[in-house]
């Protein structure tokens, strides 16, 4: 349930990206690929043998998504152009699966009614001077696999200036076909279809904050993940991960109850291994240099369809995490890190009320 | 015959609106949700219609600029999250303005309570509106023609106001005052009319546009993220967008007229007496003024607009203080209980008031329109919200109309600034629903009491006359329950 993005590719999509992969294949082989990529790209292989037949045929694929497993890897920019006739019909369905409030990704759009408060206040309490109508104008986000754009949009309306950037190129289109009819949205948002990597060495230092919303549990290589969440950030920038624990609770839930036994996602869509905890996320964007501000449990209620905040963060979670504002950069030698600013900052997050109290300012917004 | 449709509809009615919020509430409405975003797209055309030049996009019209209309409009336009939207109001009407307050009054008022009133301080009209004129009242007296029954409500210190009358007129105009302040936030088109509304799927296929597209007769076509119908109890927004409404005729109009009393009085009380033929009101406009809202048979009604002043004068005043309808088996069973009562609860008794007595009638003030009930069973669509009589339209025993209205209004704005500040999609069916929900939960009750009441004070047959009789002794002995009333009433 928690990753319907998966379905489709299970379904119709695999077919195409078979073919597809042949041609892109020479593509990858072209480009001249970090090391870093190499390595990532090999974990990332391994797993795939591991998972399930639906899986099976998109194997291939994933000798090019390195960033998100699900993934149909065309690395072409989109053209802003208008849709072959052919094709315009494939969009129109897998637009509506995507944009259908009530179908395959109900979770993900009420979903939005806790993520869109949580960045929208975390971001004002560090931008101040805000606008009413458009509290978030001229804040640069990006949105790291955007699927649809059932997050971009919104945060575009909120005044951002926006880019979605996935992998999948079908749903890059689906969500460039949802933004055209609506002048505002074409203003602030912008699409395009690249990996993670791919714009962060593009855009160093270029955005205010990063979104990473339902991805992390797909991602082969959190490093790298981690590594260019940090390169794109401005410093000061903010980065916001929602994702799903690994606990025995969530095995059960995620694997064991929407996979296996309500066939909900079809079972291989979630591997256990790959769910990180709170704390483990945590170490790892600090070894980044980005430091956890708050951490606040996510409650689905699949009865209501609704989405609640609470307590416990062992199912879902949301994180919100600062980057460093001076960066130690031993390699070029820059200003060295303040000592005290940062363990200022690690203070503030390791106290379980600071945490608390900064996740009630973001539900008081949102109520 | 009658009575038994009546039922029906009324089982109907309880049906479609109790049905739809359960669904609302578990939100496993897929389908319901699939049938409604589409059901009228197949009457829709897409295709060429693309291909013409990109007509202007507004976020929110209003359809209808009337009390209810207008009043969404200032309260959308002020309100801080929806700021930089455009908004448009369609008015087929003129632009009503009032520089100076007539002398005479308006023959068609409202009851304004306490919850609406807030609202419109809130949007700025209410200073407009004590400049201009409008009495409130701090007591109401309702009684029974078939026997000695009676129920006040009153505020406890007779300094609270209960409620407000104000001229519909003046409403109009201190909102369209109000609404020439926000000429940066909410756009204003007088004089025109909608020919056509085309609907859109509930989502995105690849050719059509998205929006509701608005067609006036000028041959314009404007579109907008969500069209608001407040076009009043014939709605075409609804009709257009095939809502499926309830509604039933009353075999019963209103004459209404503006009465000049015998002599000044502090006249703070709003009178109603229970004819058989139906509620007879005497609403205060000033010391030497009041408003009467009849409610009585077609034919009688016919037959008082064409009595002459004096007669008319006496009708009104034998209305309300006649005992012919007594029966003597009633009133000692009344009497007997009322004394029974007052053994058991010593303050639970109200001392009957009379109504001032009627001089005469203001000049060319007896209007009568008929009386119906409606109630659309869906107040929402994708991309549409139906507010005010489109979406419900009561009998006026109640003076409930306008406030539901307001309600709607002060309901919405708050629905869509909330979703403003969540980036939402304002046109979505998500938070519309949530309106949808929490207006007809508050809107079905009151429509059924209002209905209820009509229908058991309609007869005097013995047995019924008995039972509402013994009732409202009993509940206005209670004060418990006569504040919980007032509550649902101010709200």
């Amino acid at each position: 349930m928690y990753a319907r993005k998966l379905v489709y590719f299970t379904s119709g999509l695999c077919v195409e990206a078979r073919f597809r992969c042949m041609a892109s294949a020479v593509e990858v082989a072209s480009c001249v690929r970090s090391s870093r990529t190499m390595a990532s790209w090999s974990a990332e292989y391994k797993q795939q043998t591991h998972s399930s037949k639906q899986h099976g045929s998109c194997r291939h694929l994933s000798a090019m998504s390195y960033v998100m497993r699900h993934g149909v890897h065309s690395i072409r920019t989109m053209s802003q152009s208008t849709l072959d006739p052919s094709e315009a019909k494939k969009f129109q369905l897998l637009a509506n699966k995507w944009w259908n409030e009530h179908g395959e990704f109900a979770a993900l759009h009420s979903m939005n009614d806790l993520r869109v408060p949580f960045i929208r206040d975390n971001l004002l309490n560090v931008h101040s001077g805000r606008q009413w109508g458009r509290p978030l104008s001229g804040i640069r986000i990006l949105d790291v696999g955007c699927g649809g754009g059932l997050l971009t949009e919104p945060l575009g309306r909120l005044g951002a200036d926006v880019v979605g950037i996935d992998p999948v190129e079908d749903s890059i289109r689906t969500a460039e076909l949802h933004a055209s009819f609506d002048p505002v949205l074409r203003e602030r948002v912008q699409y395009r279809a690249c990996t993670l990597e791919e714009i962060s060495e593009e855009e160093a230092e270029g955005f205010d904050a990063v979104v990473a919303s339902e991805v992390v549990e797909h991602l082969a290589d959190l490093d790298t993940f981690a590594i260019c969440c940090n390169q794109v950030l401005k410093p000061g920038g903010s980065l916001f991960i929602t994702t799903i624990n690994r606990t025995n609770l969530s095995y059960a839930l995620a694997i064991v109850a929407a996979e296996r036994l309500l066939h909900i996602v079809p079972s291989g869509t979630h591997e256990w291994d790959k769910f990180i905890s709170p704390v483990e996320l945590e170490r790892l964007l600090e070894s980044n240099c980005l430091f956890v501000e708050s951490v606040r449990g996510m409650l689905f209620n699949p009865l209501f369809g609704s989405w609640s905040w609470t307590q416990s963060t062992s199912i879902n979670y949301a994180l919100h995490a600062v980057k460093q504002r001076e960066q130690p950069q031993p390699d070029h030698a820059h200003t060295p890190a303040d000592p005290e600013d940062h363990t200022a900052e690690t203070d503030t997050r390791t106290g379980a009320g600071a945490g608390a109290g900064a996740g009630a300012g973001a539900g008081a917004g949102q109520n | 015959m009658f009575p038994r449709m009546h039922f029906l509809t009324r089982a109907n009615l309880a049906l479609f609106g109790v049905g739809r919020r359960c669904i609302a509430l578990t939100c496993t409405n897929g389908a319901r949700t699939l049938s409604r975003g589409f059901s009228d797209s197949g009457a829709a055309k897409h295709g060429d219609e693309s291909n013409k030049k990109e007509n202007e996009l507004y976020d929110i019209i209003i359809s209808g600029g009337g009390m209810v209309g207008t009043a969404m409009a200032c309260s959308l336009g002020m309100d801080p999250n929806l700021e930089g939207k455009k908004i448009l109001l369609l008015e087929a009407g003129n632009k009503k303005t009032m520089d100076k307050v007539p002398e005479a009054y308006g023959i068609r008022v409202s009851s304004i309570n306490p919850g609406s009133a807030t609202l419109l301080s809130g949007i700025g009209a209410w200073d407009h509106i004590v400049n201009m004129r409008c009495k409130p009242y701090q007591r109401m007296q309702v009684w029974d023609a078939c026997s000695d029954a009676l129920i006040t409500f009153d505020k406890e210190n007779l300094e609270d106001e209960m409620a407000y009358i104000v001229e519909n007129d003046v409403i109009v105009a201190a909102l369209t005052k109000q609404l020439e302040s926000l000429t940066d936030h909410v756009e204003v088109k007088y004089r025109t009319k909608v020919v056509k509304y085309t609907w859109p799927k509930s989502y995105q296929v690849a050719d059509s546009i998205p929006w509701v597209q608005v067609k006036l007769a000028d041959g314009q076509t404007l579109q907008t993220r969500l069209l608001i119908g407040a076009d009043g109890p014939n709605s075409m927004v609804r009709q257009e967008a095939g809502i499926p409404t309830v509604k039933w005729n009353y075999d019963q109009s209103a004459v209404v007229a503006v009465l000049h009393l015998s002599e000044p009085t502090e006249n703070n009380v709003a009178w109603q007496r229970f004819l058989p033929t139906g509620p007879i009101a005497m609403l205060p406009l000033s010391d030497t003024a009041s408003s009467l809202v009849w409610s009585t048979s077609h034919q009688h009604a016919e037959e008082l607009l064409q009595l002459d002043e004096e007669s008319f004068v006496d009708a009104i005043n034998s209305a309300f203080w006649s005992s012919d309808n007594h029966s003597e088996l009633i009133e000692t069973a009344g009497s007997l209980f009322r004394t029974a009562l007052s053994f058991l609860m010593p303050s639970g008794t109200s001392t009957r008031q009379l109504p001032p007595s009627v001089a005469g009638i203001g000049p060319k003030s007896r209007v009568m329109f008929p009386l119906g009930m409606g109630h659309a069973s869906e107040y929402i669509r994708h991309r549409v919200a139906l507010i005010g009589d489109a979406a419900h339209r009561v009998h006026p025993l109640a003076g409930q109309g306008a406030n539901l209205g307001f309600g709607d209004v002060a309901c919405l704005t708050q629905v869509l600034s909330q979703a403003a500040f969540n980036g939402q999609d304002l046109g979505a069916m998500q938070h519309l629903l949530e309106y949808e929900t929490q207006r007809q939960r508050h809107n079905l009750p009151m429509m059924a009491a209002i209905d209820l009441m009509k229908r058991l004070y309609s007869t005097n047959a013995v047995p019924v006359v008995l039972l509402r009789t013994l009732g409202l002794q009993a509940t206005n002995a209670v004060p418990p329950v006569k504040e919980q009333i007032m509550a649902f009433a101010s709200k």
